[in-house]
């Protein structure tokens, strides 16, 4: 049996203080992400209202997160809702209940499968691109480049990276919750031979333009919370080769969180 | 005292830490209008480091950096970034933008100010032809061997004619002749224009053929100050050990050129 004294002791042993200085670590790590995110995005949102935009800049990104991401969101989004036909069919058919298959099938994408999945895929995507082109840049002396040539590198790198991330997403967003649909609609009425006629009523039922909108204004945060933690990531690389790689994995790590855990809190806001 | 007279740039007292590691400790230098500068120390004494500060891209601990009597280190980053339109700057490894081809990369400066794309891309041409370059304006930088990239660099940092110029490791990395192409551009630049320049290396060939006065940085403080033609003959230990090459020597004070000459000898 443990005497007093000694469960003291191992209270207040080696193996408390290392748990207590992990812990210690890891929130101090959290807290300085958190900063940084805070801070690009403060210095990013505090030079929008005035000169100089970079257009040029804005279209290229805006077309490599829409456009390019296109051929990713749309195999995502087709297969999404072919599975979800298959699987809700299959457990409403226990109680004689198919007919809600399109309901569930259009209702799970819009409101949530479509922002969440886009979100990912764009985040492994594009994040991951922020993150690694930005942080070569910083390694390679380029950002410092832009500083000593007159140019701003928030304005010029930050800014066209978050407003394209931002405006694209919710455009995905769109062009997956119809294909998403599509692909529930064509196997219930292809392959599992329910009625499109019905099947298209008790989709269109029960839906409201709210549960669309609310997936678009999720996407829309999502996408600023890509452009963030990519750019943040990339503009703060330390290192070499080494380092644009950490950079990169965080990106893609923290924006697949941040965007699980934003979809919780923005769900229990909008529909709770 | 005259305007001419006067530091174009003057740095006074200027320290710089990273955590514990002090890499510059309270530096003092004057650089004259229209004089050429060379910074010369070993790797890692803090070379680049000073110049950054300068630049504003690094924030200095302590002291002072006054740029024509405007000490920068006051400045807001707007005010910052006006004046660095007198400013050129030459990368160690030219850091050229990977995304835009050569001209744009040349004249970046220029289309930044506004000046419409035909007349920038045209001054592009003319700086890459007066740096040895002939049609490769749309080539993209990584079509470009080291030497080329060097000098493509080197037509960015004066493309828009700026007033001081600053070069980080001029010739590192290139071999000799390209090296010699490169002392001789910076030499033309400064006797041409009438630039001032600051430029640090670890290259003594380079440093005596393209200043007027050479600085050693030493433990974290400007150890000596010399004119360019006292290199060979000035007889500080300190001094003749770097342009000697010698492992051993008052600058190894931590020991390792003592604990390799054992090492030799084991």
């Amino acid at each position: 049996m443990t005497s007093p004294l000694q469960a003291k002791s191992a209270l207040t042993g080696p193996s408390v203080i290392n748990m207590l200085t992990a812990t210690g670590k890891v929130v101090e790590g959290l807290c300085i992400r958190l900063g940084l995110y805070a801070h690009t995005f403060a210095r990013a949102v505090s030079r929008m209202s005035t000169r100089p935009w970079h257009l040029r800049m804005l279209l290229q990104q805006a077309e490599q997160v829409g456009v390019q991401s296109l051929p990713v969101v749309l195999l995502t989004a087709l297969f999404t809702g072919m599975v979800l036909a298959l699987q809700s069919y299959i457990v409403f058919h226990r109680f004689s209940a198919e007919s809600l298959t399109g309901l569930v099938v259009s209702m799970s994408v819009v409101r949530e499968l479509g922002p969440v999945l886009v979100g990912l895929m764009v985040a492994g995507r594009i994040g991951a691109s922020f993150a690694a082109e930005l942080g070569t840049m910083r390694v390679s002396e380029q950002i410092d480049a832009l500083w000593t040539l007159s140019t701003d590198p928030v304005r010029y790198l930050i800014i066209p990276r978050l407003i394209a991330v931002t405006l694209m997403m919710p455009l995905l967003v769109i062009v997956a919750d119809f294909v998403g649909i599509y692909g529930g609609y064509a196997i219930s009425v292809h392959l599992l031979d329910q009625n499109p006629a019905v099947y298209i009523e008790n989709t269109t039922q029960y839906m409201e333009l709210s549960d669309f909108y609310s997936g678009l204004v999720k996407a829309a945060f999502f996408g600023l919370l890509i452009g963030i933690v990519g750019c943040t990531e990339g503009f703060n690389c330390k290192g070499g080769a080494e380092g644009v790689g950490i950079a990169t994995t965080r990106a893609v790590v923290i924006s697949c969180m941040s965007i699980l855990i934003a979809d919780y809190f923005l769900t229990a806001w909008m529909f709770g | 005292m005259n305007q001419s007279q006067l530091p174009r740039i003057s740095i006074r007292g200027l320290s710089k830490r990273f955590g514990e590691k002090v890499i510059l400790d309270g530096v003092d230098l004057d650089i004259m209008p229209g004089r050429s500068t060379t910074v010369i120390g070993m790797s890692g004494t803090g070379k680049s480091v000073l110049i950054k500060c300068i630049l504003g891209i690094l924030k200095p601990d302590a002291g002072e950096i006054l740029v024509d009597g405007e000490n920068w280190l006051t400045l807001t980053e707007h005010e910052h970034l006006a004046r660095m339109r007198r400013i050129g700057m030459l990368f160690q490894g030219a850091a050229l933008f990977d995304s835009l081809p050569v001209w744009e990369n040349v004249s970046f400066a220029l289309l930044r100010q506004g000046v419409d794309k035909k007349t920038a891309k045209q001054r592009a041409i003319e700086v890459l032809e007066w740096v040895g370059l002939h049609k490769i304006e749309d080539l993209m930088p990584s079509e470009l061997s080291g030497g080329m990239a060097k000098r493509v660099g080197l037509a960015r940092t004066i493309c828009h004619k700026p007033d001081i110029v600053f070069l980080d490791e001029p010739t590192t990395g290139l071999d000799p002749i390209m090296s010699d192409v490169i002392n001789r551009l910076i030499l033309r630049l400064h006797k041409d224009s009438g630039t001032t320049i600051l430029s640090i290396t670890h290259d003594m060939k380079s440093a005596a053929m393209i200043s007027d006065q050479i600085a050693l940085l030493c433990h974290g403080r400007v150890h000596r100050q010399i004119p360019s033609d006292q290199l060979d003959s000035d007889q500080d230990p300190m001094l003749r050990q770097l342009v000697e090459g010698r492992a051993e020597g008052p600058i190894n004070c931590s020991g390792w050129g003592k604990q390799m000459e054992e090492a030799i000898q084991r």
